[in-house]
């Protein structure tokens, strides 16, 4: 029975991974779903640490475009730890959201761990990558959701 | 019996799929805004993706190829599979996708169909290789936004896709050569003043096209480049500014991984991270596909810790498996080496 259960449970982990993005379209157009994005952020329990406007640079160098931002953010201990205990980890931190206009729509999207869990086994990580993708999937689908 | 129940019990709890089975009818119109409107559009107006409210296209498109492109995608092409949708929940997308016609989809006999692909070639060359590529490749390029200007309606699909191919029945590649697609650059052949055997062989040289296998989608390579650095960790960063600036590329900021989330000098100062740019670099890998902003601007990061200085930067070979497009492999590789020449400059 144990046997069982656990060979069970094993191909139930291994289905769960199998989304390597995490995209959505909001009909809130840009401004709002950013203020949207920021909001459920913070609702989850996280910390902005930066906007990163890659418009600004782009149309001041004289290529045209639209609305694009990357919001950086992050639990200051989980990140700490986190840092501390998987220095190769840090190029993938903080957590970030690209938000970019199409028209009076917004698209949003962020990257699942899937691609990250066979280089990092450790039961600990796997955990934390459990809750990241949980967090940012429930905050992507709430900033849709949002009228 | 009673360690049955344990088991089902404990699966149920751990498995939403498994949760809500039986609960309710699933609800196309809300699945089809979670999964799918992010690329075709809230009305099926097309985006990232094609159009899918096309009148023509509802017409020829039947329910088999709609159930088996969710299921297997476009691999290299941006269109992902679903293998996580139950089968009723893929029906009900279909259904909901059906209403904006009102027109259920057309039943096709599965026979295949006899044509010459040697004239069928020929033809191609001559009417839709311009469009569709020599190889029936399809045209480059991703997404409203950034690549083409708002009024296109659609890029043409590769033919030679391998969920493309295995998803589409030649009746239904028949009926769209024969009835064209308005809306889009697809004229009908008949427009063209071709016939149906002309379609037969056409349709016969599209089931003869080199076509890539599903599964050769990349292996997963090491997530970070990095390098250990000769130096402490001011000369390591100045040495990278220099190498950077070195490659034509702006630095655009220099801050602590921990600014922003932890109190005004009680970041680590230990771990900077580096960003730069080259926006003519950027604005073409936006061209390309603008989701791969979300890995850019570049950032290198320097880290000391107690075993001495390290550089390290993502690894942009995985960008490419991760957006299921190919297109980004040529610059993805580009960006590896320039990380990887910049941080052995700033290390050696």
């Amino acid at each position: 029975m144990r046997k069982l259960l656990a060979i069970l449970l094993l191909s139930f982990s291994t289905t769960i991974v199998s989304k390597d993005l995490y995209m959505v379209r909001t009909r809130q157009p840009f401004p709002e779903a950013m203020s949207t994005l920021q909001e459920k952020i913070a609702g989850k329990g996280y910390q902005l640490s930066r906007v990163q406007r890659v418009d600004i640079g782009l149309t001041a160098s004289g290529y045209r475009t639209d609305k694009y931002r990357i919001v950086f953010f992050g639990k200051l201990d989980e990140i700490r730890d986190i840092s501390e205990r998987h220095a190769t980890l840090v190029p993938y931190l903080p957590l970030k959201i690209a938000i970019f206009a199409e028209g009076d729509e917004t698209i949003l999207l962020a990257s699942s761990f899937a691609h990250l869990r066979s280089f990092y086994p450790d039961s600990d990580l796997q955990a934390d990558f459990d809750q990241w993708e949980k967090d940012i999937e429930e905050i992507l689908e709430q900033v849709r959701a949002t009228e | 019996m009673k360690n049955s129940f344990v088991l089902l019990a404990i699966l149920a709890l751990i498995n939403p799929a498994l949760r809500v089975v039986q609960a309710s009818e699933p609800d196309g119109a809300e699945l089809y805004q979670q999964n799918c409107a992010v690329c075709h559009g809230v009305h099926g107006d097309g985006g990232v993706g094609i159009p899918l409210n096309l009148p023509d296209f509802l017409a020829v498109a039947s329910d088999e190829y709609f159930r088996a492109t969710l299921r297997e995608g476009r691999p290299g092409r941006v269109m992902p599979a679903f293998p996580l949708l139950r089968d009723d929940e893929v029906d009900a997308i279909i259904a909901f996708i059906r209403s904006w016609s009102g027109e259920p989809g057309p039943d096709y006999k599965h026979v295949a169909i006899d044509g010459d692909p040697g004239r069928g070639r020929k033809l191609f060359g001559d009417h839709c290789a311009a469009c569709h590529g020599q190889q029936g490749q399809g045209a480059t390029g991703t997404g409203v936004t950034f690549s083409r200007p708002r009024g296109a309606p659609i890029m043409a699909p590769a033919l030679d896709n391998p969920g493309f191919q295995r998803s589409v029945s030649d009746a239904m590649l028949k009926a769209t050569l024969l009835r064209g697609r308005d809306g889009t650059p697809m004229p009908s052949i008949k427009a063209m003043g071709l016939n149906e055997k002309d379609a037969d062989d056409l349709v016969a040289f599209l089931r003869h096209l080199e076509v890539g296998s599903p599964s050769d989608k990349q292996a997963a390579t090491e997530p970070v480049i990095r390098f250990e650095s000769f130096y402490d960790l001011e000369q390591t960063l100045s040495n990278l500014k220099q190498a950077v600036i070195g490659r034509n590329f702006r630095i655009i900021r220099e801050q602590y991984l921990e600014q922003g989330l932890a109190e005004e000098g009680a970041e680590n100062k230990r771990q900077v991270m580096l960003y730069f740019c080259n926006f003519a670099f950027l604005n073409d890998a936006l061209a390309i596909d603008p989701r791969v902003g979300l890995f850019l601007p570049c950032r290198i990061t320097v880290l000391e810790t107690d075993d001495g200085v390290e550089v390290m930067s993502i690894n942009p070979e995985n960008l490419s498996r991760l957006f299921n497009n190919r297109e980004l492999d040529k610059a993805c590789q580009q960006m590896h080496d320039l990380y990887s020449e910049i941080m052995e400059e700033a290390t050696l």
